[in-house]
């Protein structure tokens, strides 16, 4: 019961936060900050808590007798680490908002509120149906995150996010209805149950079209190469806030996806197209590092690093082993973080003085010190120095994929080289170097303040927390990620008995 | 055959129906009364909807070889009132400032409306034309209604005229396969069109039949507007005054639908390859055509007809899928979209009619910009009914789009499920760029109506349909129901 609370205290509070702009402008921002704050409070109290198989909460009640649909949420260790950086990285985006987004208001953070809740519904959905309902739920407000605050390109950028995320999600969509009715084919009933569906068995070449169905969907959200051109579009054109969301939250769920759904509904295919997705991983890391150094507009080269990035995830994932998802799931919070943050700056420094364009920027360090410490920090944190999460994460995901597939880790490895590049040339285009004032009005260019310092320093704690003491986040997602790898190990050998 | 009273107590809707159109021609005729025509004409259609309604757990019958009372023409009797109501509510603040006769378009509507209902009802040819003739009829009337009058925005009798000659000439295609029909078997009723292999007719040649009910389909595909036989839709569309575009978008089509569904059920028509062959690449032509020639259009009314063409070729893929697929799903599928449809399209095109007049129609998708910030509810609701139409979840709109997928994956219709998923998304392009207009910051000098008292009726039927909207979009199950067993009984 408790997770339908924590989507409906959402979904209420935006209803309520539109409708208060009509009493006070300044209002919604309040009312959503205290719909995240309340909402985190009540998922602490989940903390620690757990039945035998490591359920968390959970509620089951019919929902389209119909079609055996269900209203069946269920959080586990992996959701709700994610579900706690849903929140704090909501709260963190309200933060970002509050003073740039002044016209409007009500309806932004209804708009923002509705997207954080449907994410939670994706990261605790364990019916399909349901989890298919989130997934496209969480599109709308997006959209109209980016069309109504987005900057110069704004409508391009939102159809264009919106149409690859919704085909792909219709593929995902046949794809599940196709388990479906093979469940209804092998036992009689119609069922979206994400464990009856996990009894479910396919021929080989259906069982590699359905994954793939999955696959793609997941793959668009994450981004991986080639499904990724959306993402730099998107994150460009996206008020700060949105950016947040997206970078932090939103590319989270495909990964999630392809954890919960995409390996161990299917083993044996994933097994076989895991040489391949690493594969894609491996591009992903290479070429987006590449093509982001190549970025002018500061955002876009951020949105670059962030598919760089997201591809160890997928690396990690398609390995398939203890250390290697842990590696995903860690890479997966500490890019939450690091790119939320880097987008926050990218964002400040876009609101101060109207440009995203580097090679009009330089020598900041001196104008804005506190500003240029704390890019440097979230630089490096993205470029994987040790004792920040982001190292953690990735160096695990290596070390399994190391024992996986040889070659493509070698190559992925790599990537983090052109990151160290990417993240410091970043540093010396806007932050050293000459300082010169001639294409943009610097007259707003002034150092971050106490608000703005109160949330990085958040998030670098978090990053720090990550860095010196993973084994706190390790815990929590290590019962699921064993009994997802000890299910599909479970099913290949029944598979090749 | 003599009719009995018992007989005459089934057909209690059609005749509500029908004394609703004589008593607002008498009425008319006493005293012309604006404001208590349209109230006469509301009453009736509700009295007819709730009757029609209570009557649905008890009737089953044949009435004469021509009209079949069940629970499914029962059902989309009520579907077909309620609507025809909500559309007499939206055209009374159209057609206010009318200057000219406004009395006679409920009559009309009502006319109409008979018709339609004995398509819904109705398993022979005979009741087929009679139904169809009814409601066409009437549609041109109400199509060139504003014709005499000066400034009317659009060309009412452009849009009439074509509708006319080209429906006359479907109509005639309609009757060459029914005559072929008859010479075979001498029968026009549909579930005997063909061998059913029991030796009760002889000498039938598949070929004949074959050709038979192509042409019967080739004229309900007409009136459907499936590719190829779309062409006369957006021009119609455009040119027609607003709510008798409504009319023939909802009432129209989902009638139409209703008999070739019962057409093609009850003759087992499926059986033959060839016409699956031919019913599969309608289809695809439909969703796509109609998706790829909506995304250029600046106006509202031709984008609605060129999505209506691609979701008459959506449910399509349920109609073939009716064939490979056991139990009664796809026929679910059918009666779930043609449901969603009609409320959707009521919204979109209720939207338009409540804020323009007949001086004055709002069609261009331009005149929507800024409506988010000028009326938000009503944009509000605009958007519920275009996402709806695009699929996306929270609506009708989108369960309907997963039964259909449901019963294309049930039937392996791979083909037919890829032209769906590459049609919705190009579907999502021009949905998304009305929207999109909508919440631009609004232009300074809008030529934007402000709405009075008058309309305050037509926004209670918008806030009704948004209501049904989202509730069929997330609790569908009691609809879900009722459709299963209605769908059982077909």
């Amino acid at each position: 019961m408790i997770l339908v609370i924590l989507i409906a205290v959402l979904f209420l509070g935006g209803v309520l936060a539109w409708l208060s702009e009509r009493v006070n402008p300044n209002l919604p921002r309040t009312i959503a900050l205290a719909t995240v704050l309340l909402d985190l409070l009540i998922m602490l109290t989940l903390l620690g808590s757990g039945d035998s198989a490591g359920w968390i909460a959970s509620v089951d009640a019919a929902w389209i007798p119909r079609f055996g649909i269900s209203f069946y949420l269920a959080a586990d260790g992996l959701s709700l680490l994610l579900l706690l950086l849903t929140v704090f990285l909501g709260a963190i985006s309200i933060g970002a908002a509050w003073d740039e987004i002044t016209e409007r208001a009500g309806f932004f953070y209804f708009n923002l509120l509705w997207t954080l809740a449907g994410v939670l519904g994706v990261f605790t959905a364990l019916d399909l149906f349901l989890f298919f309902f989130f997934w496209e739920v969480m599109l709308i407000p997006m959209y109209f995150i980016i069309a109504i605050w987005g900057h110069e390109n704004k409508n391009y950028a939102a159809m264009k996010f919106f149409i690859f995320t919704q085909v792909t999600g219709m593929l995902m969509l046949i794809s599940i209805l196709v388990l479906a009715y093979t469940h209804y084919v092998q036992f009689g009933t119609i069922s979206f149950n994400y464990h009856d569906l996990m009894n479910v068995q396919l021929s080989s070449r259906i069982e590699m079209l359905v994954m793939l169905g999955f696959f793609i969907a997941f793959a668009t959200k994450l981004p991986s190469v080639p499904f990724h051109s959306w993402l730099p579009d998107a994150h460009s054109q996206a008020p700060t806030a949105g950016s947040v969301i997206l970078a932090g939250i939103l590319l989270k769920t495909g990964a999630y996806g392809l954890i919960r759904f995409a390996v161990p509904l299917f083993p044996a295919a994933a097994m076989e197209f895991a040489p391949y997705a690493m594969a894609l991983a491996a591009i992903s890391i290479i070429y987006c590092a590449k093509v982001a150094f190549a970025q002018d507009d500061i955002k876009r080269l951020i949105a670059y690093t962030s598919v760089s990035h997201m591809g160890f995830v997928t690396l990690g994932i398609y390995a398939w082993n203890e250390q290697a998802l842990q590696g995903a799931v860690m890479t997966m919070l500490a890019h939450g973080l690091s790119a939320a943050a880097l987008f926050m700056l990218a964002g400040g420094l876009q609101h101060r003085i109207h440009t995203r364009n580097m090679p009009d920027m330089g020598g900041f360090w001196a104008k804005v010190p506190r500003m240029a410490i704390v890019a440097l920090f979230f630089s490096v944190a993205a470029l994987g120095m040790p004792g920040l999460g982001n190292f953690i994460g990735e160096f695990l995901a290596l070390l399994g994929a190391f024992q996986a597939n040889i070659w493509m880790t070698v190559v992925s490895a790599f990537g983090l080289i052109l990151a160290s590049v990417y993240s410091l040339w970043v540093l010396q285009k806007v932050f050293q170097g000459e300082y010169r004032n001639s294409d943009f009005d610097d007259s707003h260019l002034s150092d971050l303040n106490r608000r703005e310092m109160i949330y990085f320093a958040a998030m670098m704690l978090g990053l720090i927390w990550m860095g010196m003491y993973p084994q706190s986040f390790l815990d929590m997602s290590a019962a699921t990620l064993g009994e997802l790898l000890a299910g599909s190990e479970a099913a290949l050998a029944e598979v090749s008995l | 055959m003599t009719m009995t009273f018992s007989d005459l107590l089934p057909l209690m809707p059609l005749l509500l129906v029908t004394a609703t159109a004589v008593v607002s021609m008498t009425l008319v005729g006493i005293r012309r009364h604006y404001t208590l025509t349209a109230a006469v004409t509301v009453a009736g259609l509700l009295i007819a909807a709730i009757v029609a309604a209570s009557m649905m757990s008890f009737t089953n019958q044949q009435i004469t070889p021509l009209l079949i009372i069940d629970q499914y023409s029962l059902f989309f009797t009520v579907v077909t009132c309620a609507s025809a109501m909500f559309i007499a509510i939206l055209s009374y603040p159209y057609l206010l400032n009318l200057d000219d006769q406004r009395e006679e378009y409920f009559l009309l509507l009502g006319v109409a409306t008979i018709g339609a209902v004995v398509m819904v009802s109705s398993n022979h040819f005979v009741s087929t034309i009679l139904g169809l003739e009814t409601l066409s009829m009437a549609l041109y009337g109400m199509i060139a209604y504003p014709v005499h009058v000066k400034d009317s925005a659009k060309f009412p009798l452009e849009a009439a005229v074509k509708y006319l000659v080209l429906s006359g000439a479907a109509s005639g295609i309609m009757l060459f396969g029914m005559a072929l029909v008859y010479a075979q078997t001498g029968t026009l009723s549909f579930s005997s069109v063909i061998d059913t292999g029991d030796g009760s007719i002889a000498g039938l040649s598949e070929g004949f039949t074959v050709m038979a009910v192509l042409l019967v389909v080739a004229g309900m595909a007409f009136k459907l507007s499936l590719a190829p036989f779309h062409m006369w839709t957006p021009d119609v569309y455009e040119g027609s005054p607003l709510p008798a575009t409504t009319y023939l978008a909802t009432i129209g089509k989902a009638g139409m639908f209703v008999v070739l569904l019962r057409f093609i059920e009850a003759s087992g028509a499926l059986q033959y390859e060839s016409l699956i062959m031919v019913l599969s690449l309608i289809a695809a032509a439909s969703i796509l055509a109609g998706n790829l020639l909506a995304l250029l259009q600046d106006n509202l009314k031709r984008i609605l007809a060129y999505s209506s063409i691609a979701h008459m070729g959506y449910v399509m893929v349920a109609v073939i899928a009716s064939y490979y697929v056991q139990g009664t799903i796809s026929i679910e599928a059918i009666t779930f979209y043609l449901l969603a449809y009609v409320i959707m399209s009521l919204g979109a095109f209720g939207v338009a009619s409540v804020v323009s007049t007949s001086e004055n129609e709002v069609d261009d998708i331009a005149q929507y910009s800024g409506l988010f910030w000028r009326s938000p509810w009503l944009a509000v609701v605009f958007t519920g009914m275009l996402l709806s139409l695009a699929g996306i979840p929270l609506t009708v709109g989108f369960i309907g789009k997963f039964y259909l997928f449901f019963a294309g994956v049930e039937a392996a219709l791979l083909m037919l499920l890829g032209a769906l998923v590459i049609g919705s998304g190009i579907g999502l392009y021009y949905y998304l760029r009305i929207v999109y207009r909508m919440v631009l910051a609004a232009p300074e000098n809008s030529s934007f109506r402000s709405t009075g008292n008058e309309s305050l009726s037509s926004f209670g039927v918008l806030g009704l349909l948004f209501v049904l909207l989202l509730v069929l979009g997330v609790y569908p199950a009691p609809v879900m129901n009722i459709i299963q067993a209605i769908s059982a009984a077909l």
